[in-house]
């Protein structure tokens, strides 16, 4: 559904990808996961065609990319759906018109029927109570649920979220892990679920890669991954300071910068 | 040193003028399928217009009194105070309300269109958009070009009622003008021209100022530092600008 081929990007010079490839099959929840700053946001932003990448090839529905116009890239965007970390509902609206935007937007339904569409959407992540309040009004998790519901309501083939666990309180946590579960038992939504929160990741995901340089550092089922003899994924998947990944930026001698008798 | 630094700000003046004049032809495409949207664009006319019209209605009464007292004092000077009526309108019409409202539009509507895109920018809702296969060009953008276009013409005309009334109440009731002679000879001597004068300069300073609005919005640094300067860069653009831009086209009436 989604293959990333041999993928080079950079950024002011300093590579973000090098050499990445990894593969989405159909149907089911494949998790990418890295500490922060291996770029698994840039990935999603490939992989949506917000960006474009330097070298290599990213093929979505069976279609490069980059071969693809802009309003061919609009045509395949609407066969997906992406939750972004914050929500990103839009603020001039309420929950209700934020969830019946993109219908509005892309058909002539009558508004009888896109009552009804929102209605069952917002019931589905547990909000149809709150359809008259405004994204203000809501709390962290309501708004990701929200934003959940308007991802679903052009029914996508595929759906993108964007590190959903962060900043979650431990009940919000396991009701979005629930209902990406759910989207993809009951819809049979391919799912993309980007995250650095392994635990969580692993109750529910099919398939995983983990990022690590640039490239992709190992691949399989999560509970694969947990076993591996490489120290680099065995840190990743225990949380460890100590090993390859280094905590540390690069910096000077700690001591002689401490002391004042470095570069001065 | 300083060589290279002005060559830096040269280089980057050239780039704003580059973006700006490509943002403003992708802008005038989205501008047709954005007429299609009569809700949208009037909800953004009732922004930039309605919303401003206090400050629009208060400044041209305070500037029509000010141009009644001056106007006074000076042709008592002459005695041809009777010409009061004359002065305060070509002066409003021609030159002061569509300069004065083109300011103020850029310090209200202006710098509210700029942080309202650019904070959607910041979180993200303009990518939400993209996703959703929706052009925030269109959506976004366009309608607010177009509210910001089409309510310039008409605050002008606002200010400029506002401010003759106000001329004519220092004028006729403070100063003891003749209300006769002070209509009668500002309806004789004020002509089609000068009317299509102030509705040019507004209609140009309104595509001015609503252009470098949603610009500078649209390309906002997404974070507090990046909207609060492009804020600032509206303001003082659109003031810039505006006031060359009224030296240029009074050369071309005149």
């Amino acid at each position: 559904m989604v293959d990333v081929r041999d993928v080079h990007y950079a950024v002011s010079g300093r590579p973000i990808f090098s050499g990445l490839s990894l593969t989405v099959r159909a149907g089911r929840i494949t998790a990418v996961m890295g500490p922060s700053g291996t770029g698994k946001t840039t990935l999603l932003r490939l992989i949506t065609a917000q960006i474009a990448a330097d070298g290599g090839q990213v093929v979505v529905f069976g279609d490069d990319l980059a071969t693809l116009s802009g309003n061919e890239i609009y045509a395949l965007r609407r066969r997906m759906g992406m939750l972004f970390q914050n929500g990103a509902l839009l603020t001039g609206m309420d929950v209700f018109d934020n969830v019946a935007f993109p219908v509005r937007e892309h058909t002539d339904l009558p508004e009888a029927l896109i009552r009804t569409l929102v209605l069952t959407k917002l019931q589905a992540v547990g909000l149809r109570g709150a359809a008259d309040l405004m994204p203000a009004e809501l709390s962290g998790g309501m708004a990701r649920r929200v934003a959940l519901a308007r991802a679903i309501v052009m029914d996508p083939e595929v759906l993108i979220y964007d590190e959903p666990f962060v900043g979650l309180d431990p009940i919000s946590l396991g009701v979005i892990q629930r209902l990406i579960k759910h989207m993809n038992q009951a819809l049979g939504i391919t799912s993309i679920v980007v995250s650095h929160d392994v635990g969580e990741l692993a109750a529910i995901a099919d398939d995983s890669y983990l990022l690590e340089g640039g490239r992709v550092a190992a691949a399989g089922p999560p509970a694969e991954l947990r076993a591996s003899d490489s120290p680099a994924v065995r840190q990743f998947m225990t949380g460890s300071a100590e090993g390859p990944v280094a905590f540390h930026y690069p910096a000077p001698d700690y001591a002689a910068q401490l002391f004042g008798t470095e570069g001065s | 040193m300083s060589h290279a630094g002005g060559n830096g700000f040269l280089l980057e003046g050239v780039r704003r003028l580059g973006s700006g004049a490509i943002f403003f032809i992708q802008l005038l495409v989205a501008c047709v399928p954005a007429c299609g949207r009569p809700r949208l664009l009037a909800h953004q006319i009732y922004n930039a217009g309605a919303r401003s019209l206090i400050i629009i209605m208060l400044a041209g009464l305070f500037v029509g009194m000010v141009l009644g007292l001056q106007g006074f004092d000076l042709l008592q000077r002459f005695g041809s105070e009777e010409s009061l009526g004359i002065a305060a309108a070509l002066g409003l019409l021609r030159e002061l309300a569509p300069v004065i409202t083109a300011l103020l539009f850029a310090g209200r509507a202006g710098t509210a269109l700029t942080s309202e895109i650019g904070l959607m920018r910041a979180t993200d809702q303009l990518t939400a958009m993209e996703i959703m296969a929706v052009d925030p060009m269109r959506y976004v953008a366009a309608p607010r070009f177009l509210g910001g276009v089409i309510a310039m013409p008409l605050l002008t005309a606002v200010f400029s009622v506002i401010g003759l009334f106000g001329a004519q109440l220092i004028g006729v009731q403070l100063m003891g003008v003749d209300r006769g002679v002070f209509w009668s000879q500002t309806q004789g001597s004020v002509g089609l021209r000068d009317v299509t004068e102030g509705m040019v300069k507004s209609l140009v300073f309104g595509i001015t100022c609503s252009l470098i609005a949603v610009h500078e919005g649209y390309y906002a640094a997404p974070t507090a530092e990046g909207v609060a300067l492009a804020t600032t860069r509206t303001v003082v653009a659109s003031s810039v600008l505006t006031l060359l831009l009224d030296y240029v086209l009074t050369a071309e009436f005149l």
